[in-house]
């Protein structure tokens, strides 16, 4: 193709022609795709993200749609550092029913572990889910119920139904701390920062949750 | 393309050249994702996707494109094909998708998939090139089944654990009851190179014993024997 009879910059000109009509009907191919799939990807997120959260929380229990009923939240102290977090409001006949926050616990064996929170106007916890983490598998990762051993009481179903103003907040953390909550043996770090992750998370909901159910949807704080 | 070719291009890509046990290219995700059988399939499933449309894309292109700039115009085409694959996976086996993550954008990197192009759909036609990137493919398929199917039933003592990803009325199967321990190291990165590693080594004596079974059994009469026989692969 470098025939002698074209110089340098035609052939230059030449290749790059050929190169940008490559490129421009790629990127077509590409653009088309990404429209055509794109509700599609959307509603797989948003079920994604009801799937999560219909987990620690009974559906039953609202009647708003929650996941348009959302504020970002920045609070280092309580829900870890690094950006912001999502705090879903479920309510009932327009009364404040529960939180469902995202938080993260940077205190893992390995990297963060980010969960979901539910707690109710009354501070009690209807559930939590690790939603992401790195935590050894087969070790540490029994903090995701899809991968705890004991599937009829999974470790995470402990935080069900516990409540704020039973547990002192200095005990939410493992037994082997002096705290309130279950461990397995040989892999405490995980539980640990989850448990004390939740409790950040629990004692911020009641202490401003009438900040976070006021503020108006889509706001951040 | 005659049946003679297909049989040649079956061969090679499930045995003789099989990405995953002869040509060891695509190492990365063929380590990092089979940890678990449904993972495996999943991703060498889309790799091959990726690797017959590439494959048929720059057969029909080949008289188009120069051959000084044919590297970067096979990534342009291998990038798009990831795009869409990675695009039409999230939309639609979300939870899959999730699971796979950073490994189906690294199919643009699977060096097999350009190894093909390059090797031989630059040079033949649309249909054979398409074919030998499915061959390709499902040689590189059965191998992660098997890789995946052997960290799995070791490591979490589980089969086809993630089904439901796909299928959502099937389940996994509990080979070994729900109180095996485990064998965590063969879900580790470092079980991939010892399992990799044995299915290579099995690999190698089967054609070894291969090889030295064509030099006993004496050639038909009426050919004369070759004066040296194939070497054991190795």
């Amino acid at each position: 193709m470098t025939s002698a009879r074209y110089s340098a910059i035609r052939t230059s000109l030449r290749t790059a022609a050929i190169m940008i009509v490559f490129t421009v009907l790629f990127t077509a191919v590409m653009a088309f795709t990404y429209q055509t799939t794109r509700p599609a990807i959307e509603a797989s997120v948003q079920e994604e993200q009801m799937r999560l959260i219909n987990e620690v929380l009974p559906a039953e229990s609202y009647d708003n749609l929650l996941l348009n009923d959302v504020i970002s939240v920045t609070a280092p102290e309580a829900l870890g550092s690094g950006g912001s977090r999502r705090v879903w409001r479920a309510r009932k006949a327009g009364q404040p029913a529960s939180l469902v926050l995202e938080t993260v616990a940077s205190d893992g064996y390995a990297g963060r572990i980010q969960i979901i929170v539910a707690v109710g106007a009354n501070g009690t916890v209807g559930g939590i889910r690790v939603t992401a983490h790195k935590e050894t598998p087969g070790l540490g990762d029994y903090i995701d119920p899809k991968k705890d051993r004991n599937k009829i009481k999974p470790w995470v179903s402990q935080f069900g139904g516990v409540s704020w103003s039973q547990i002192e907040a200095a005990r939410w953390t493992v037994r082997k701390d002096g705290g309130d909550f279950d461990y397995r043996t040989g892999a405490t770090i995980s539980a640990r920062a989850v448990t004390r992750a939740v409790g950040r998370a629990v004692g911020y909901a009641v202490e401003h949750g009438d900040t976070l159910f006021a503020a108006a949807a889509g706001s951040s704080l | 393309m005659n049946i003679q070719a297909l049989r040649e291009s079956a061969y090679n890509g499930l045995w003789k050249q099989n990405p995953g046990l002869a040509q060891l290219l695509g190492l990365c995700p063929i380590l990092a994702v089979s940890t678990s059988m449904v993972n495996a399939v999943s991703l060498g499933l889309a790799t091959i996707l990726v690797m017959a449309v590439a494959n048929l894309a720059v057969s029909s292109l080949r008289n188009f494109i120069p051959y000084e700039i044919r590297i970067p115009v096979f990534i342009l085409i291998i990038a798009a094909l990831v795009t869409m694959v990675d695009l039409v996976f999230n939309a639609y086996l979300h939870s899959l998708y999730l699971v796979l993550g950073i490994f189906i954008p690294l199919i643009v990197t699977n060096c097999i998939v350009l190894a093909r192009i390059e090797a031989f759909a630059a040079k033949n036609d649309a249909l054979s090139s398409t074919i030998d990137g499915v061959v390709m493919g499902i040689g590189l398929v059965w191998v992660l089944a098997l890789l995946g199917g052997v960290r799995e039933l070791l490591g979490a003592g589980t089969l086809f654990s993630g089904i439901e990803m796909i299928f959502p009325e099937a389940s996994a199967v509990s080979v070994f009851g729900d109180d095996y321990p485990g064998f965590l190291i063969a879900i580790l990165p470092p079980g991939a190179f010892f399992a990799l590693g044995c299915l290579i080594a099995a690999f190698n004596a089967i054609n070894a014993r291969m090889a030295a079974r064509a030099r006993r059994i004496p050639p038909a009469p009426a050919t004369t024997a070759k004066p040296d026989a194939a070497p054991a692969a190795g």
